[in-house]
């Protein structure tokens, strides 16, 4: 037993909406809750580097975070928040050194030396392909910024995460714990080798590179694997640190990392239920104290529902504070340690871990595997073998595939559905501020500061500096991502859904399945040709992508183009592609903008009896007015049977096509 | 989606103006397997202006084994093309799931003009049934593209005979090679020499690996096509980087001039119309059937003549009804 209590970690909520303004007052009102760090949540178009006016910011700005255009808005975001006291994890990615050169900026705006400043820029762009689909760049010029924004920081901003490398949003794509360890420590390894050969850093200072980067982890429902998780996360990085990149001092090789419970699993059906999880989960972090985490955020009871409201925000926040304060649990010393069961898991996942990195690294690293597609491949299989194990009850969801009667919950009862939804409205507000911002600014200071952000994304030299010079300059986000998008070229990720294997599933039910679609083809006079399609700047892939693994299952001929496609590109490849069915899937609250920029397109071409059918997150509340605008079936986390989804899609093609309706199931 | 198409004429006609509609419409129809669908496509084949199937236009066929950048080189061909004002038309097939019939149609991905010139049109489909094989269907929509495009591009991955198969359906074949991959050897190994006219080393930006890939190749090209008219060149260039892409327009337009001038694009053209019908024979009516008709090469040597698409659809079509009538209790 120890003698001193632990110190709690840090307390965050990820938040942000709407504006700079609002959101303000939100962190300001958490902080009073006893909440010890910031998390800022951007939105869409900010994390993709558009200006709320672009075309393709159409329906995102403001909805599922803030939008920060430019120094100003960095401003009011942190109105009377003191920066050299704060604690900010930004969740940015492609667009971090930008969005680490506005604080930095602002901080010196302000007369605060940026050495004081704390916090993390999430800058970790593997996951962005594998998972998040925010990444604008292509691999190589996306490490080379993250090594910049180590290389600048450490000297210059030496108590800020420059990088924090990310297993969470694998797990939220379907990884295993053995996926998620091998999966982002190959992905630190990258990034410290390139910041080591990108020889910016005196070899004398390469032990305080690796002490500053640090993790986003996932804990998922499997508590006790999850914990093991943990350690064998920091077994495995104090040796790699020591091994590969000889840190002496074990302080520095601590394995650092906040934590976001896991989301995948919380459901729409029995809400409630999402609370115990919640709580499970986070035990998996604090347990043990060799392995805790520095830092936890938790999402909220209805997290599958849509976007939280302050109240649900401050439930999850007093999950953390019952856990540190009222409960025993940091009065002890690590209370797994000796434990041979505990071990014995730890020492299996490690060897599971290693084999993977081997295998990753055998086959030319990181970037490769990215390139290859086949590391996007095995979350793919392994999200479509969580799923068949659902289908077949092999693996128990509460109130999903089991113990499904319930009576009504009243927490849905609200007037506001249960849920926090964006006013529409500010999306213009927006577009007239930031147009009202480019005109009110020196313009030539603006021009010479891109010019020069330009000469040095095509240099060697270190992007910070000159993002800086624009940051107090007045840049927009957008002008300084399309600058770099001019220099570096964009990328697609590969979606990994070409899997060879089967999927498998209920056997009964897929057999049948495959019959009707048989039929249906011959009937049709071709086999069924499906358009699965994600419209706006939403990454949200796992239900597409499920979606389309199984109906290529199921013997359909599936168009799966990727993330981030425009309402016009959607329509022409329904076009061009002859499908018999459009199925769009918008998870991020541009549901209603999408629709109805899709189907007015198709009717404009008179493709208007194609039946076009939409999932994701679409509260109950809109049904009625998309189905109005032409929308044909609407599916929802609660619609988890993917077999009578495409009982009913195969039926739209049908009856789109004289053909009789086969029924359900 | 019906095809209600009242005027086989008028549809023609559109197609020739590369008619978004009309295009789409037509190769729906073509994908058509009802009887009534198939007897209409052939009229619609027939309705093409046959003058230009026979000499117009570029048919060329990207192939090679997967991931090496046949899609993202398309991509790179598509806007350099479109943005001389060419009309461009892409056909790509991927397998189909052996197992399941199923397939997953992705080249758009990597095409980032899809969905953006007015000028393009990107159709994927699967392999289905054929054994490593193209589907029967691109022969018949490469011609509805070739009607209204000058330029039809037809993507397969190099695997098992669809290598083979999209050589005997183009003017020019390039080969993309992926380099470090062992692609070049496996290539040069696999004796499928006579597939391509153009070869492609892909992903130039990687360096040393390119450049041997490139020089192993051009030995063996130069060996292998000593004393023939046409000498393959190998073309180095990177897809992602958009550089070399010239050189390899200009090798792809040489192999067109040389056709024309030697009088093999129409001969070829002629020739591929004549294997599809074949096939087709094969298709319905089995080896026995073609047996029944005098054999392949009989038939091929009378097909050879007929230029015309329509003419050869006419004896076609009575090759097929004769089979047809003597066939007692055909399957309906
Ligand atoms: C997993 C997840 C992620 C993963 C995504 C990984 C990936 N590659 O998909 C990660 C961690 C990366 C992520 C990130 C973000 N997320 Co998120 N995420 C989720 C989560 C937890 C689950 C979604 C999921 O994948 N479910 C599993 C799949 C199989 O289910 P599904 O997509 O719902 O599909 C089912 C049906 O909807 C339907 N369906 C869906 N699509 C289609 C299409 C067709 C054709 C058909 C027929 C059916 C269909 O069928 C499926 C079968 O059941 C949800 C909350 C929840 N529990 O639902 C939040 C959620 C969607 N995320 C949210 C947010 C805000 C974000 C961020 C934007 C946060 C931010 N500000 O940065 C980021 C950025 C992502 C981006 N680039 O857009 C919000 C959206 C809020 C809103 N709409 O108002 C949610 C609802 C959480 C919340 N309550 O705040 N997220
Ligand atoms: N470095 C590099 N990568 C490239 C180049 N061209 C394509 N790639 C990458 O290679 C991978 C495969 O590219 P695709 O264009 O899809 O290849 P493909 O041959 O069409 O693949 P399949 O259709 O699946 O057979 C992707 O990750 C591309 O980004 C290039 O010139 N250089
Ligand atoms: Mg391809």
């Amino acid at each position: 037993m120890s003698t001193s209590k632990d110190r709690p970690w840090l307390v965050r909520t990820y938040s942000g909406h709407s504006s700079a303004r609002t959101s303000n007052e939100l962190y300001r009102s958490n902080l009073a809750k006893g909440q010890t760090g910031l998390s800022v949540a951007f939105d869409l178009p900010t994390q993709t580097g558009y200006d709320p006016d672009h075309p393709l910011a159409r329906g995102e700005v403001g909805k599922v975070g803030v939008p920060i255009s430019h120094l100003d808005d960095m401003d009011v975001l942190f109105d009377q928040l003191p920066l050299d006291q704060m604690n900010t994890s930004m969740t940015i990615n492609a667009v971090a050194p930008w969005m680490l050169a506005l604080y930095i900026a602002l901080a010196e705006r302000r007369g605060i030396d940026p050495a004081t400043l704390q916090g993390t820029t999430q800058n970790d762009i593997v996951k962005e392909y594998l998972s998040r689909g925010t990444h604008i760049f292509p691999p190589g010029p996306s490490l080379r910024l993250i090594v910049d924004t180590i290389t600048y920081s450490v000297p210059n901003v030496p108590k800020w995460n420059p990088t924090n490398i990310c297993s969470y949003h694998l797990q939220e794509a379907g990884a295993t714990p053995v996926q998620e360890l091998a999966y982002a420590l190959s992905t630190a390894i990258m990034v410290l080798d390139a910041v080591r050969d990108s020889g910016q850093i005196p070899e004398a200072d390469f032990p305080k590179v690796v002490s500053r980067l640090s993790f986003f982890v996932n804990a998922g429902i499997r508590f006790i694997e999850e914990c093991c998780k943990m350690r064998a996360f920091t077994q495995m990085w104090d040796e790699i640190t020591l091994e590969r990149y000889g840190v002496k001092d074990a302080k520095q090789r601590r394995f650092r990392y906040g934590v976001q419970v896991n989301s995948l699993g919380l459901t729409e059906s029995q809400p409630e239920n999402n609370v115990q999880r919640i709580v499970l989960e986070m035990l998996a972090v604090v347990l043990s104290k060799d392995a805790r985490a520095r830092a936890v955020q938790l999402p909220a009871w209805n997290e599958a529902l849509g976007l939280p409201r302050p109240w649900d925000q401050q439930w999850s926040l007093r999950i953390q504070q019952v856990m540190a304060f009222e409960t025993d649990l940091l009065e002890y010393g690590d209370i797994l340690t000796g434990s041979p069961v505990i071990e014995a898991k730890v020492q299996e996942l490690m060897e599971g871990a290693n084999a993977e990195i081997q295998r990753v690294a055998e086959q030319g690293g990181v970037l490769a595997g990215i390139e290859s597609g086949y590391m996007k491949q095995v979350l793919v299989k392994s999200h479509a073998e969580r799923l068949r194990a659902i289908e077949t009850g092999e693996l128990t969801i509460v109130g999903v595939n089991k113990f499904k009667e319930t009576a009504e919950s009243p927490l849905t009862q609200s007037g506001d559905g249960g849920i926090m939804k964006v006013d529409p409205a500010v999306e213009q507000q927006h577009i007239k501020a930031i147009q009202a911002h480019r005109a009110n600014r020196d313009q030539d200071k603006v021009a010479i500061a891109l010019n020069t952000l330009r000469d040095v994304a095509k240099s060697n030299d270190n992007i910070m500096p000159a993002s800086i010079a624009c940051a107090h300059a007045g840049v927009t986000t957008g002008e300084w991502a399309q600058t770099l998008r001019d220099v570096f070229g964009e990328y697609r990720a590969p979606t990994g859904i070409d899997i060879s294997s089967s999927i498998g599933g209920d056997p009964e039910r897929v057999a049948a399945l495959r019959e009707r679609v048989t039929a249906t083809g011959s009937s049709l006079g071709r086999p069924i040709k499906l358009l699965v399609a994600k419209p706006g700047l939403d990454g949200h892939s796992n239900g597409a992508e499920q979606i389309a693994v199984k109906a290529r299952e199921l013997g359909m001929e599936v168009v799966y183009e990727g993330i981030r496609l425009t309402p016009q590109q959607i329509v022409a490849a329904a076009q061009e592609e002859g499908v018999h069915l459009v199925g769009l899937s918008v998870l991020s609250g541009s549901h209603t903008a999408m629709a109805e920029m899709v189907i007015d397109g198709l009717r404009a071409i008179d493709l208007g009896a194609l039946p076009v059918t939409m999932g994701g997150i679409i509260p109950d509340d809109e049904h009625v007015a998309l189905k109005q605008r032409g929308i044909a079936a609407i599916y929802t986390p609660k619609d988890s049977d993917l077999n009578i989804i495409m009982a009913e899609m195969i039926d739209l093609a049908r009856v789109a096509n004289q053909l009789d309706a086969l029924g359900p199931l | 989606m019906q095809t209600a198409v009242s005027d086989l004429q008028a549809l023609a006609a559109k197609l020739r103006l590369a008619d978004r509609q009309a295009v789409a419409e037509a190769l729906n129809l073509i994908d058509d397997q009802r009887p009534a669908a198939r007897a209409k496509a052939l009229e619609l084949l027939a309705a093409l202006e046959a003058e230009r199937l026979a000499n117009d236009g570029h048919l060329i066929g990207i192939t090679g084994p997967p991931g090496a950048g046949k899609s993202s080189l398309l991509s790179t061909l598509i806007d350099y093309w479109c943005a001389k004002g060419l009309k461009v038309a892409v056909l790509a097939v991927d397998p189909s799931s052996p197992k399941t019939g199923g397939a997953l149609l992705g080249d758009r991905l990597r095409m980032t003009g899809a969905g953006q010139h007015k000028n393009l049109f990107i159709r994927s489909l699967a392999s289905r049934q054929q054994l490593g094989g193209l589907a029967a269907e691109v022969w018949p929509m490469s011609r509805i593209l070739l009607a209204g495009y000058d330029i039809v591009l037809i993507e397969t991955v190099g695997v098992g005979q669809s290598e083979v198969d999209v050589a005997s359906m183009v003017d020019t074949t390039a080969y993309v090679v992926q380099p470090a991959s062992g692609d070049s050897i496996q290539f040069i190994k696999s004796g499928i020499m006579e597939v391509p006219d153009i070869m492609v080393v892909n992903k130039a930006d990687l360096g040393a690996p390119a450049i041997k890939a490139a020089n192993d190749l051009h030995q063996v090209m130069r060996r292998s096509t000593q004393g023939s008219d046409w000498k393959i060149p190998v073309c180095t260039l990177s897809a992602r980087d958009r550089q070399g892409i010239d050189a390899l327009v200009n090798a792809l337009e040489a192999h067109r001039a040389h056709l024309v001038s030697m009088q093999l694009l129409t001969a070829g053209r002629t020739a591929q119309q004549g294997a599809w019908a074949i096939r087709q024979l094969q298709e319905e009516f089995g080896n026995s059937g073609v047996a029944r008709l005098g054999g392949a090469a009989a038939i091929a040597r009378e097909l050879d003549n007929q230029h015309d698409l329509g003419e050869l659809l006419a004896s076609y079509n009575a090759r097929a009804e004769h089979l047809r009538a003597s066939t007692k209790a055909w399957p309906t």
